[in-house]
């Protein structure tokens, strides 16, 4: 395997368009004829087949979901950037690229970001043409916020739900296009393999979750934008259905997967109340803005009311550990600050298997210098929302947070064209690897799912069709095409059947999540690591030995969908623990303990200034390592550092 | 937060299949916490079921935080249940007495077929949006997005109207199962916009064409639509709906 990331050179600022110059099209004409496959309808899938429709080749969409428009990208609340400067502060595409370079650690490739931050201009064009109802000024103008502790206003939103509105925008696109007959639509359709053939991605295999049929489907290329992996962890702020089964199938048939350690560990969360918990609720980071983060000095205070610990018995932990940047460290930083004093036995809350993980984020300053009419204007959604979900008053009671993950960063390895190790195959959207390094700033992954979606596959689609122009014909009775038809059905078939069966998935699902979660989560040793690997293995054989699905293969099966998907995780999650045990450094998402100065995130750029892309081998517990060096001409790398 | 255990009898619409008969079935939810939610108190329950080596109840559910509209159900003759504002993933056990009975039921509606227990086939409300529910407009021919000035409180109203989920949840609520709510929140979103003026009479001509195609019924101002609705969408879409189909039909067929 040989990575190539196929950078145009020269001038950062002119390597889009100088790349877009020297590739090939296909005439309208022939367009038609080119069939092309794309899984996932999110922001990135949604947004690719809405506009590979519009040009006219005959695309076919599928997604898990019973509606193209309830993708996960449905779900993003704070906004999307773009380096319009409308603000006038000074921003700019540079502005933006040097923030999302830095911001990801300088472990990510220093051109796809460029290209990120010039096609951010295009996206707010785009969805407003759409009728997105962004904010606006009194002046009819667009409104922008600053994000995340960005230094200009460069985010756009529309109220909460900017990810609902962005979605429903590239569905709505994808409805005009499904309605003019050029894209064809599955729903409630899983991708379970994929056909690989004469080394070119040529297709899939899908089952209908609501008959159970599996079905070939055969095109000239696929696209895979069909999200993270945050799921791996069992909770999560993921969607339930999220999960890599996509990305994973691609990889086992041969497409690197790229820095799979790499996860994100949103800060304002609310904590886990039980065992029986589903997933995890963000709330945003805004919240940060007002709030005090706290925890009683003295493990005895714990189980008491908030109310009742007089100040001096108070831990403001961040702002005394970060007085420069208190309330407002960086996601990576308030995080795992929040897991060493609930680690020290400080954590408030339920105790949940015998652990209090919970922080107060306390309102009451805020409300007493800005009055609760200023509060409850700015936050008051969220202050609803946390009492529905709690039952809890954060105008009377200190809120309480705990960190939980939010986004992966790690995917399919893409080379600038977003194809991955096998020819024919496209990543797009958070399922690639791409343009974040080792950590993602807020209200970004919108712009690159969009960005991917909408400017970029549409693109390097067409020049991979008109490099390849006619394939020869692949029929559905071809062994290549046969043998990943008897994989999908041997695979239900081994699911449905377990040998001694006694627990439903998630029961084993719980398992590899809690070991995911403390072996391989905000902070990472090698000693854990590799435990997590010894522990894997034998919770995975438990899994095919006892996982038991009721119900038939035939009808909706809910439980089978879930199975499947558990199957894929256990082997991802062992990669994520390989990878991180192998980058012997902190940087970003990845903090290992090992390599810290007085706390902070040690990076090595001598030796771990790669993307660390791993090929399958056929033995989950041998991956085979390729790495792309990674250089840096126009950001130079510097520390991160908060205090 | 207080912590509380409590039991409760599920009489839960069980069906094989789109054409199979279907029967209420009685389950007990045991020890469960008032700090669960709606879902994950069934999620106990099919878990129990599974190991028992029954099938578990068939429900709809994604994002668990109220915005992607995958989940609902008829709570104790409540399209999502008891609480105001509320998807059934966001409602939690504390809205429910220890020994209560609760009886669950899918979306009913000629418009939305049954696909299993209490999953329904939402794929009408797809085609309603195929039909027009869009701004034609292709990728990279827009203009600069600060060309066109649109007044905050338009942009708020348009937002107003566009929160809708696409839940059905209107749909099960209505006594003539009417997809109203759904259609016209979409019509006055778009219609309301400066982008969407040059298709604005087709698009509420189409839209509310393929509504009845779908078998959805007519809106005869009950207002249940609105009762339920977890996003709170307004019952003046609908007057506005109508007044844009009345707008069409005195339009020439194709816009100038």
């Amino acid at each position: 395997m040989e990575l190539r990331s196929h950078e145009p050179t020269g001038p950062i600022e002119e390597r889009w368009a100088k790349h877009k110059e020297a590739s090939k099209l296909v005439a309208p004409a022939n367009r038609r004829k080119h069939n092309i496959i794309v899984v996932g309808s999110g922001l990135a899938g949604g947004a690719a087949s809405a506009s590979l429709g519009e040009m006219g080749y005959n695309v076919k969409c599928f997604c898990y979901q019973d509606s193209p428009r309830r993708a996960h990208s449905i779900a993003a609340q704070g906004g999307i950037n773009a380096a319009k400067n409308y603000q006038n502060d000074g921003d700019s595409v540079y502005r933006l690229f040097y923030d999302t370079v830095k911001g990801g650690d300088f472990r990510s490739r220093e051109s796809n970001v460029y290209r990120l931050a010039e096609l951010s201009l295009h996206i707010i064009d785009q969805a407003v043409a759409q009728g997105v109802p962004f904010a606006r000024e009194y002046g009819g103008l667009l409104a922008n916020r600053s994000f995340g502790g960005a230094q200009v206003s460069r985010t756009f939103y529309a109220r909460g739900q900017t990810g609902q509105q962005l979605l429903l925008g590239a569905y709505q696109a994808l409805s005009r296009q499904i309605d003019a007959g050029t894209v064809e639509m599955f729903a409630r359709h899983e991708m379970l393999e994929l056909i690989v053939h004469d080394g070119r991605a040529r297709g899939i295999v899908t089952r209908c979750l609501n008959t159970g049929k599996v079905t070939p489907h055969i095109a000239d290329m696929v696209v895979l934008c069909t999200g993270g992996y945050s799921n791996v962890f069992y909770l999560s702020t993921n969607a339930k259905g999220c999960n890599c089964t996509a990305t994973w199938r691609a990889h086992r048939k041969g497409a690197a997967f790229a820095n799979p350690c790499y996860t994100q560990i949103h800060p304002t969360c609310i904590p886990q109340a039980g065992s029986y918990q589903s997933k995890l609720t963000l709330m945003s980071e805004s919240l940060r803005n007002d709030g005090r983060v706290w925890v009683p000095r003295k493990k005895e205070d714990v189980t008491k009311q908030p109310r009742d610990i007089p100040e001096a018995d108070r831990f403001y932990y961040l702002e005394e550990r970060y007085p420069a940047f208190g309330n407002l460290v960086p996601r990576d930083v308030a995080s795992r600050n929040a897991l060493y004093v609930t680690n020290d036995g400080l954590g408030v809350g339920p105790a949940v298997n015998g652990e209090r993980r919970g922080v107060y984020l306390d309102f009451a300053d805020a409300i007493g210098r800005l009055g609760e009419q200023t509060i409850r204007e700015r936050y008051g959604n969220l202050f609803e929302m946390y009492e529905r979900i709690t039952g809890d008053n954060p105008y009377e009671t200190p809120m309480r947070i705990y960190p939980a993950t939010h986004y992966t960063m790690g995917g399919l390895w893409v080379d600038y064209n977003l194809e991955a190790t096998i020819p024919g195959l496209f990543v797009g959207g958070e399922a690639n690897f791409s343009d974040h390094g080792s950590n993602r700033l807020g209200a970004s992954a919108l712009m690159q799912g969009l960005a991917d979606g909408y400017f970029v596959l549409p693109f390097t689609v067409g020049n991979y069709l008109g490099h390849i122009r006619t394939l020869p014909p692949l029929s559905e009775d071809h062994p290549d095409v046969q043998a990943a038809i008897q994989a999908v059905d041997d695979r239900v078939r081994k699911l449905m059947n377990a040998p001694d069966p006694k627990h439903a998935p998630e029961h084993f699902h719980r398992q590899l999540g809690k070991v995911i979660w403390e072996k391989c989560g905000m902070s990472r040793n090698a000693e854990a690591l590799e435990e997590a690997l010894e522990k894997i293995p034998e919770l995975r054989e438990q899994f095919w030995r006892e996982v038991k699905i009721t119900g038939s293969g035939k009808d909706l099966n809910q439980t089978l969908e879930r199975a499947g998907r558990v199957a894929d995780f256990f082997e991802l999650g062992e990669l994520m623990c390989i990878d991180a045990l192998n980058r012997k450094e902190s940087c970003g998402g990845h903090f290992r303990e090992e390599y810290q100065e007085k706390g902070e995130a040690l990076r090595d750029d001598t030796n771990f200034s790669y993307v660390a892309a791993w090929e399958w081998t056929g033995n989950p517990a041998e991956p085979r390592l390729h790495k792309e060096p990674l250089t840096f001409e126009y950001v130079k790398p510097t520390k991160r550092s908060y205090k | 937060m207080t912590d509380e255990l409590i039991n409760l009898t599920l009489h839960v619409w069980r069906q094989r299949g789109p054409n199979g008969p279907g029967s209420f079935e009685t389950h007990h939810a045991k020890d469960i916490t008032t700090h669960m939610s709606f879902l994950e108190m069934l999620d106990v329950v099919n878990e129990d079921l599974i190991e028992k080596g029954e099938e578990p109840i068939a429900f709809d559910y994604d994002c668990r935080e109220g915005i992607c509209g995958t989940c609902g159900m008829v709570v104790n003759g409540v399209a999502h249940g008891p609480q105001k504002l509320t998807t059934v993933c966001q409602l939690h056990m504390r809205q429910f007495e220890d020994g209560q009975e609760i009886w669950l039921e899918p979306w009913r509606a000629q418009g939305f077929p049954i696909v299993k227990d209490l999953v329904v086939d939402r794929s009408g409300f797809d085609r309603i949006i195929q039909a027009g529910g869009y701004i034609s407009i292709r990728t990279g021919s827009a203009s600069e997005a600060n060309e066109m000035p649109i007044a905050k409180d338009v942009a708020d109203r348009a937002m107003d109207a566009a929160a809708c989920i696409g839940c059905g949840a209107c749909v099960a609520a209505c006594p003539n199962a009417s997809a109203s709510l759904f259609t016209a929140a979409k019509i006055s979103h778009l219609s309301l916009m400066p982008q969407g003026q040059v298709e604005r009479a087709d698009r509420a001509r189409k839209m509310v064409a393929q509504m009845d195609a779908e078998g959805f019924g007519a809106c005869t101002n009950h207002g249940e639509c609105e009762a339920v609705c977890p996003k709170g969408v307004s019952l003046e879409w609908i007057a506005r709906m109508n007044r844009e189909l009345v707008r069409a039909m005195v339009k020439s067929k194709t816009p100038a």
